[in-house]
């Protein structure tokens, strides 16, 4: 069961993520994303990561793909222009990321020792995760939420300067 | 469809595999897509892709701390996607263009 829930979703996440790079038209890719997002959820909760399940669902898939897509609309975006591309990217790039994936895969294919999941073993409660989150890490949680909130006003000061700006000059 | 097909268990390095194989599509998205906003979720794929070793490892050694690492990667990534997209729409009033090879000096 765990074998064929996996290739279903990784095949789902790979499909997901070579249409977002097919695809031309930016609300398009961003959907592709979503699949690829809400995969990677069901992924997570193989491994036994049932928190992270959830909290990819929200957040990514809910919270930060909305933005995403609010921003397609707003800003009215079309279909992306074919252009050439840069040399760099294709003298550099490319064959950088080729290396950068054998290199990867035959790592990851010569390692040992490493065990397999299945359904019923390596389960992570949601109160294993907040009892660490909320004793041993207390510091660095209380220090994101700060860092979310300088985010906040950051994209509050960055979005409205504009509008403000252009709102001063039609006044006058 | 057999019985040990549906026990059999999945070894870890698929999963470190197909982590890989996220990570280097979300490269090549950076490198070949031609709009602002697709370059951005290319970003958030890599993002995607190194959290999904993060679990894998955290499941390989039955570490706790490993899947918080990933909440706080998601927390960051919340953060940045809010600052990113509200530049985005800065650069996008100030030039009315997403082409990023139009976008290609800092000052105005």
């Amino acid at each position: 069961m765990h074998l064929i829930l996996f290739l279903i979703f990784a095949v789902f996440c790979l499909a997901g993520a070579v249409n977002l790079l097919l695809q031309s038209h930016p609300i398009n890719s961003a959907l592709s994303l979503i699949v690829v997002m809400t995969s990677l959820a069901v992924l997570y909760l193989l491994l036994g990561a049932e928190f992270l399940a959830a909290a990819q669902v929200i957040v990514y898939a809910g919270a930060i793909m909305v933005l995403f897509t609010f921003v397609v609309m707003l800003l009215n975006a079309g279909r992306e222009e074919q252009t050439r591309g840069s040399i760099a990217a294709k003298t550099v790039g490319f064959p950088a990321v080729v290396a950068i994936l054998a290199v990867l895969a035959s790592v990851i294919l010569k390692a040992q020792g490493l065990g397999t999941a299945s359904l019923v073993n390596g389960i992570t409660s949601t109160v294993e995760v907040s009892k660490v989150l909320f004793t041993d890490l207390l510091l660095p949680f209380e220090v994101t939420s700060v860092l979310v909130l300088i985010a906040i006003l950051g994209a509050v000061a960055l979005a409205s300067r504009g509008n403000g700006d252009q709102g001063r000059t039609v006044s006058k | 469809m057999n019985a040990a097909l549906l026990q059999q268990d999945v070894p870890l390095n698929w999963y470190l595999l197909l982590s890989a194989a996220l990570f280097c599509l979300g490269v090549i998205g950076f490198l070949i897509k031609r709009n602002l906003i697709t370059v951005f979720m290319s970003i958030e794929l890599m993002l995607n892709a190194v959290n999904l070793s993060f679990v894998t490892f955290a499941h390989q050694w039955g570490a706790v701390k490993g899947q918080i690492f990933v909440f706080f990667v998601m927390m960051v990534a919340a953060a940045e996607a809010a600052v990113g997209l509200a530049i985005i729409i800065a650069v996008f009033r100030a030039r009315a263009t997403l082409a990023v090879d139009r976008i290609d000096l800092m000052k105005l």
